[in-house]
Formats: C-alpha cells, structure tokens, sequence
C-alpha cells in the first residue's frame, strides 16, 4: 500500500504523463551506460606515480606501510612484525595467497583460520585492490574471507600486490565487476586506515570500535 | 521526539548564555571549516564535482520513482526485503515487526539520523527491544538521555567533563578526563554488545540502484560491527538518497568526506548487498531495507524538490553563524541549522517551526559550502512566504510590513516620513552622533547604539542643491 | 569608460538617504569621475527587500515595478549596497515567465551594478586620489559578496589610495548579523555576531572599519560605539572619494568628542 502511496505523491509531484516510456528509457540508459563521472586529475597519473600516491595517501590516512619486493619475503615479513609487537595470535582469511605463505614456523606466532571474536590480537586478509586517490584498500566478502576479520581485531593486517592498484575508485568497480561476473558480494569494504573518532570534543582519537592499527604488506614485484 | 521548535527564540537565549556549551560550540569553529576549506584546496577539481553532483541529484529526483524500482528488484535478487513506509509511524512498526519476528532482546546501532527522525529508540524500549548506540557520540547521548546536535557529530555540545561523568555513573570505572581513555572504555563496554544484539540497525549514505547495495560511511566502524554480527541487519534509509549506478555514488563520496570533516576519505565506505551467502562465515542472515518517505514525497514537484539533494554532510551548519552561535538543540528538533530549517517545517509543519526559516540573516555562507548547490537561503524564505501565506507570520511583523509597504510605494510620501524619521533621529542624539536610547528599538539598542543621521535626507540635500 | 557620457540611475537605497547621505553624494561623485552623468530618480524609494525576506511576495512585486519604472530608459542602475542590489537582482523572481514585468526585471537586472564593482570596471583609477591616510580593515558584507561576488574590487580600488593600509580582519567573510529584519526579530543571536565581529576588528588594530553596506556597518559601528571601541566605521565609496572629513558613522559632529572629554 505504502509504496503505491508513495509512488503516487512522486509521479503527481513530478507530473508523469501516462506513458512514461521515455523516463523509463532514460533510467535504463544511466543504468546501463554506468557512465563515469568527473574523474579528478589526481588519479589519473602513470603507474609509478599510482604507486607514489598510494603510499603517500595512504600514510596520510593513519595505515602502516611495509613494503616487500615480493611474495616470497611475505611470511617472514609478518612473522617478523608480530615478533617485534609482541603478537602472538593471527587470525587469518583462507585464500589462495595466504594459504600459499611459507611460514618459518620459528617464533612463537600461533595462526587459526577462522572468523574473528571479540579479543583477537590481529587478523591477515588480502586486498582485492589498492585505490591511489586517497590511499584506500578494497576487500570483499567471500567463503575464504570472512568480513570480521576486517573490523573486529585491534590490529588488521593486509597484504596488497603493487599490480592491484588503481588510480580512481572507478577503475575499482569495473575491476570488481570483472572478478565477480558481474554479480556484488554481500559486502565490499573500502578501508582508508585505521579507526577514529572524533566525538570528545572534536579531537581525534585513533582506534575507536574497529582495528587501532592498518598495516599494509605492500608487494611491489606481485 | 517532542517539537521544541516553537521555542527557539528562547532555546537561543539560553544558549547564549550557557558557558560550557558556548565552549563546547567553540570547538566546531576550529575544526571542520578549516579542514572543510583544506582538502577543497587540494582538489582543483571540486567545485566542477559540485555542479556534476548537483545535476545528477536533479536527473535522480526526476526519475525517483523509477531508479526506487530497480533499486527493490536487486536488493530482492540479492535476497534481501525492501519495506516502503509512508509515515514515521509505518516505519517504527515495521522495524518494531521484524525485531519481534527474530524474538530480539537487544538491537545495536549504527549513527542514523532517520531514526532519531521517526522516534525509533524510543518506540523499540516502549515494546522490550532494547536499543544500543554503538557510534561514540551517540553512546554518550544515550548514556546521558540526550539527543544529538549536530548530524555528523551529534555530541558537540558536550565537553569532556560531561562525557567523563556520563562513563563514571554508568560504567562504575574511576574518572578520567583523557579522551583516548574514555574512547578505551567506550569500545570495551560495546564489544559485548555488539556480540550479543540480535539485530543490527543501521541508516544509509547512499543506495545503489544497479546493484541493489546500501552504503554506510563511518570512521569508527561501529556500523560495520553493528551490520556484520547480528543475525539481521536493518539498513533504515529515506527514499532520496539512491543513486543509479557505482560510478554516481562515487561521485557522492567525493564530495561527502571533504564537506562534511575534511577527510579526504571517510575510514569505512561499506556497501552491503543482501544477506549472507552460501559458503559465507559471517554477515547476517537477514537483510532489510526500510524505505521512509516521511513527507519527502510530497516535496517532489514543489518549491522545495532542491531540498532532496541533501547529502547530510553538515557543512551548512558547520559554516552557519547562527548555528555557531546557538548550538544544534536550539532549533528543538532533530536537523539543526540551515538545512534543518528547511527540512523541519517540510516535517513539523510550518506552524510549529516557522521561527526557524526566519533564524537567518541569509548570508548564504551555507549555499557557498553545499557540495549539492542547495539554495538554503532560496528555500528558507520560500517557508517565510508560506508563513505568509498562511498568515501565521507575528502580527507585529505583517502590521508594520503593511505600514512601511504603504509609503514604500508612494515615493512623495515616502520622502515625507525618511525626512521626519531622519529629523527626529538627529534630535534624539542631539550633538553625540549616536544614541543609546530609542522607543521601540530596544532589541536594536539593548546590545547596540544607533547611529544617528550626518544630516537631512540625501534626496532633501539633493533637491536643495538643485541638481 | 563611458565614451559619450552614458546616462547612470543612483540607486540611493533608504539607508543612505536617512542616514549617509555623503555615501551618496561620494556615489555621485565618483560616478561623475568615471565620465558618466549621473540622475537621482524621484520615483525611487526602497529595493523592497524587507517585505521579500519576510515573505510579502505581493508588496515586494509591486515595489519591483516601481523601481523598474523609475530606472527605465538609465544604461546603468548604481547604487552602494551590495544587498540592495541583489534584491534588484532577485526581481525576476517575482514575476512569473511570460508576464511582461518578468522581462523588465531581468532587464534591469542586467543594468544594475554596486558601485564598488561598477567602478572597478568603468573607473580609470589612476584618477582616484584621496588625502585619507589610515589602518583599515575591510568587512564583506555577504549579499555582496555572494550574490554579487564583491570581494576584490573594492580591495583594488582602496590600493589606488596611497595613505590606505589594508588589515585583513579574521573572518571578513562571517556575517556582522546585521540580516536586515533578523537583527530585531533575533536580538539576541544578532549581537552575538556582532559581537564577534567587533573582536575580530579590534585584534586587527585598524583605526578605521570600512564595507560597502551600511546595514552592516550601522550595526557594526553601532556595538563598536557601545563598546567603547575607537574604531571609526566608513562607507569605503567616502574614501574613494576623498570625503572622509565628515564625522564617521555614529561619530560626534568634529570638536564635540574633545568637548565631552
């Protein structure tokens, strides 16, 4: 009843003629065309400079960076970092490239695959994909990548492949569409550092309800 | 929530002189303009962003019914519901229904100014659905039964002693006053409710019509907990704010963060499309869109259509001086300044909130900052001509207006009485120039002296030198 | 500038004549410099901006059509308020398209100018000359500057004055909250601005306030003078044109300030 209603009041207020055809032709045209929008210059630069703006964006936005030459320093890399942060739990997603990881094993790095809980130290994901303009990661819910673990632990880790990233957000969808067949997973997390707030009179603290740290295992031969 | 707008004249008189919120508001002052204007200047290409945005927020309103539609049909494909409310009341039960239906004890939610609109907390604790805040304002403000003065951020009328007192009653821990503590404690008290709730509620930034997604920004990532754990996850949502495609809501984002906090970015842009799928570990079983018209329907067509392409970013209170001056809860409703005034006589009606589309100078510091191209001060006194209209303007006002306008259209006349007027002026300030003094002017010269005319009328001064 | 002395209606606007009326004689003035003949139109009387801001659509129209009688037939409609022109501005507003007075407002919307903005454009400043020497600071009143975009033309023109020293006040841009009718209707939230305002003039250390509204400035001057602030307010058109000997707005008339004290 309520959306008859509703549509009544919009198409009286709009005075939609009868055969509303031509709206309707518009509507699909936009939905079809996907057109992109003004695009700023900023994220429209060579791949190099993608790399550059990523990092510089990304260090703006609160995240950590540590940066790789390739997949194969990955493990040591993470097993190193949680070492020295005195980290002795990681819940991690189940994908390809983290179950490809070759942990050393050595140290005393305890690893579950699992969705997070309350408590958990740190959490590993993969990014689906870097966003130069403002230094921002693109996840995705899936089977082997729980959404939890992006929001609940106090320490996120992420591994991000240099090939991934993108200029503008607009570059991400597309990328999206292609992987998924065209189809939106239940959700899609477009993370810019770690968690804030602003709420005590307007003085910015990190770490409120989701991860205090964001820390990006960039690889940049991946 | 009860209409305190018919108050307003006396909200801001209490205001004015409440120091610690006056000190609270000074806050807002330092921050997001200056931030606002700092990631404006990074973007050269901002306010060709803004007449983009502007034109495409036209061409959605235009067709509302239709990318509605599409949005329904792919939210059902994705396997979620869709809800259509005409009136807050509609929406309150619905919402109140589906909790009911999953037996839910506890709801946790995301910041949604739609719901603090339809009344929701309230209605949900009336019938044993006991709701919880999860962004740390509005935890605060829950905490102290308070409601939130701002739409972004709803607790800048506190200070931190405030919020220091709120925890130590409630949580029963010792005091602080260390922000980074208290944000501690606020985020250890949540974790088990976020766990426990049975539904998650959250509002929407935006809905995507192509992919049938709902989108929440947030920097805290409360709204991920909220929508992420609970078995249900309802996305209440009024009906304008969908967009067709992803490539328009991000032209949205764009704008959304750098107007409202000066971020380049907010930390957690989150679609959601439908429940959890097959395979899936987490995400919440059931998906729910409440669609709430709530009197936007009816501005379709009308005067205040340019209304709609309101993104809730907050900067035309940010920018507004009178905002700045009186605070959030003078407006005694729940969207406060330039957009609020616009917003809630469409909402309230007229007669009960008239006095706040008169609360402007029309400086129109907030149509400058508003990433839509929304003429606030155009819509402002479009509800002043309906009051009008309507004769419910003072009689005070319409009386005197009728006087002036009589001699402002009798040019001799009109001579006659600015002579008499300047001459009466000049003998009331005697030699200083000025007086402190006038009959019927006392809300000019209780704070202000007035100044007196340098000499007789310029037209009788231009008439005697014959020219 | 103007070749075969082009004919300029002054808009007096009612602020003016009641209380400045040197604003307009310094209008006239530097009009005449810029090479046009200047006429005062008798028929003139207010923008009507009251009745418009308050909602009186039908008193509002029917002064539009007065002042669009009374300027008919003038190139240019001048007058020094940034708020007064924008209501002139607004007429087409008042008048449905297809009614004939709909094309007379946009027509004279298309020939009216503030005077700060219309000099910048027709004045060659070399001519301005002006024996005022002083620290100023410059508010922006907001209907000029946001619906006219006044912001540097006036800066440029005081440039051209070589005693004038610009102090930027914090905030030129916030309203004085001045707003017309809003500063009775809300007298409260009004003087808080104005208050405002008057801190951020004082912390400039200007001895001289200037704007090109003498709304805004009867109200700023008006709470500099309560306050005791020794800050003298102007109209900027009485520096321009060298006329800045008269007693500033709210002053005593020269030599009563040394009697009293």
């Amino acid at each position: 009843m309520s959306k008859a209603d509703i549509f009544n009041r919009i198409r009286g207020g709009l005075h939609v003629p009868s055969d509303d055809s031509a709206r309707r032709a518009a509507v699909q045209a936009r939905l079809d065309a996907r057109k992109r929008n003004l695009i700023p210059q900023r994220a429209q630069l060579p791949a190099d400079e993608l790399l550059r703006l990523f990092i510089d964006m990304a260090d703006e936005a609160a995240a950590e960076l540590i940066e790789l030459h390739s997949a194969a320093e990955l493990a040591g890399a993470i097993e190193n970092w949680a070492q020295e942060n005195g980290i002795a739990h990681l819940v991690t997603a189940s994908d390809e490239q983290i179950n490809n990881l070759e942990w050393s094993g050595n140290g005393t790095l305890v690893r579950e695959e699992r969705v997070a809980q309350v408590g958990d130290e740190a959490s590993l994901t993969s990014a689906f994909c870097g966003i130069a303009e403002t230094g921002t990661l693109m996840l995705y819910s899936g089977e082997e990548s729980p959404t939890t673990l992006n929001f609940l632990p106090d320490t996120h880790l992420v591994v991000l492949r240099a090939s991934t990233i993108v200029g503008p957000y607009e570059d991400a969808w597309q990328m999206l569409r292609q992987a998924t067949g065209g189809s939106m997973p239940r959700t899609v997390n477009l993370i810019t550092g770690p968690s804030r707030s602003a709420d005590i009179e307007q003085k910015l603290q990190m770490g409120a309800h989701g991860p205090r740290r964001l820390v990006i295992f960039l690889l940049h031969g991946e | 929530m009860q209409i305190k707008s018919p108050e307003f004249k006396q909200n801001a008189r209490i205001a004015l002189e409440d120091v610690n919120l006056q000190r609270a508001l000074g806050n807002l002052k330092a921050g997001f303009p200056q931030k606002r204007a700092a990631a404006v200047a990074r973007l050269p290409e901002f306010d060709q962003l803004r007449d983009e945005a502007r034109d495409l927020k036209n061409h959605i309103l235009e067709h509302l019914d239709l990318y509605l539609e599409e949005f329904e049909k792919n939210v059902v494909a994705n396997g979620g519901t869709v809800h259509w409310c005409r009136t807050a009341e509609d929406a309150r039960k619905t919402i109140l229904e589906i909790c009911q239906d999953q037996d839910a004890k506890t709801v946790t939610k995301g910041k949604s100014m739609v719901t603090e609109e339809i009344d929701l907390n309230d209605y949900l604790e009336k019938n044993g659905v006991t709701p919880v805040e999860t962004d740390l304002g509005e935890y605060i403000l829950q905490l102290r039964e308070d409601h939130p003065s701002h739409i972004i951020a709803p607790a800048i009328h506190l200070n931190i002693e405030d919020v220091a007192d709120a925890f130590h009653e409630h949580h029963k821990r010792p005091k602080s006053n260390d922000p980074a503590h208290l944000m501690r404690e606020a985020r250890e008290m949540l974790r088990k409710h976020f766990v426990a709730a049975d539904v998650g509620i959250t509002g929407a930034n935006f809905l995507v019509a192509e992919t049938g997604s709902t989108i929440i920004c947030t920097n805290e990532g409360n709204g991920d907990l909220t929508q992420t754990l609970p078995k249900t996850h309802i996305v209440v949502s009024s009906i304008e704010k969908v967009v067709p495609t992803l490539e328009d809501m991000t032209l949205f984002l764009r704008l959304l963060a750098r107007s409202a906090t000066g971020q380049e970015f907010t930390v957690y842009n989150t679609l959601s499309s439908g429940p959890r799928r097959p395979g899936d570990q987490d995400g919440p079983e059931n998906f729910h869109v409440v669609l709430v018209d709530n009197g936007r329907s009816d501005m379709v067509g009308s005067e205040f259509q340019e209304m709609l392409r309101c993104i809730r970013c907050s900067a035309c209170m940010n920018h507004c001086p009178v905002y700045g001056a009186v605070g959030g809860h003078s407006y005694g409703w729940v969207y406060p300044g330039p957009m609020g005034s616009v917003l809630t006589p469409q909402m309230v009606g007229i007669e009960n909130a008239g006095l706040l589309p008169n609360a402007s100078t029309f400086c129109g510091k907030c149509e400058e900052v508003c990433p839509v191209r929304i003429p606030l001060p155009k819509l402002m006194r479009h509800w002043r001509d309906k009051e009008y209209e309507k004769h419910l303007s003072p009689t005070s006002v319409r009386s005197g207006l009728s006087v002036w306008s009589f001699f402002a259209t009798r040019p001799k006349l009109y001579r006659l009485f600015a002579s008499v007027g300047n001459r009466f002026l000049r003998l009331k300030a005697g030699k200083k120039g000025r007086t402190s003094k006038l009959p019927l002017a006392s809300a000019w010269t209780d704070h202000r002296d007035m100044p007196a005319p340098s000499g007789k009328t310029f037209m009788q001064q231009w008439k005697e030198q014959n020219r | 500038m103007a070749s075969s002395r082009s004919r300029v209606g002054l808009f007096v606007t009612c602020l003016a004549d009641m209380f400045r009326p040197e604003v307009a004689f310094a209008s006239v003035k530097l009009l005449e410099m810029a090479g046009f003949d200047v006429e005062v139109p008798e028929r003139q009387t207010c923008c009507g901006q009251p009745a418009f801001n308050s909602g009186d659509r039908h008193d509002s129209a029917a002064i539009a059509r007065q002042t669009i009688e009374a300027f008919d037939g003038f190139e240019y409609v001048v007058g020094p308020s940034g708020s007064c022109i924008g209501m002139l501005h607004h007429y087409p507003e008042l008048f449905a398209e297809g009614d004939p007075w709909h094309q007379r407002a946009l027509d004279l919307k298309s020939r009216a100018f503030e005077i700060t903005s219309f000099l910048a454009q027709h004045l060659d400043t070399d001519k301005l000359s002006s024996s005022f020497s002083g620290k100023v600071t410059y508010h922006d009143s907001c209907s000029g500057l946001r619906e006219l975009g006044i912001k540097r033309q006036p800066r440029e023109l005081l440039s051209k004055i070589p005693g004038v020293q610009i102090c930027e006040m914090e905030e030129s841009e916030t309203c004085c909250g001045f707003g017309g009718t809003f500063c009775v209707k809300y007298p409260d939230i009004s003087n808080r601005m104005v208050g405002n305002k008057s801190e951020n003039i004082r912390a400039t250390g200007a001895d001289t306030l200037l704007a090109g509204d003498l709304g805004c400035l009867l109200n700023m001057a008006g709470k500099l003078k309560r306050e005791g602030v020794n800050v003298q307010a102007r109209h900027v058109v009485e520096i321009l044109a060298d006329m800045a000997n008269t007693p500033a707005i709210g002053e005593a008339a020269i030599g009563e300030a040394e009697k009293r004290s």
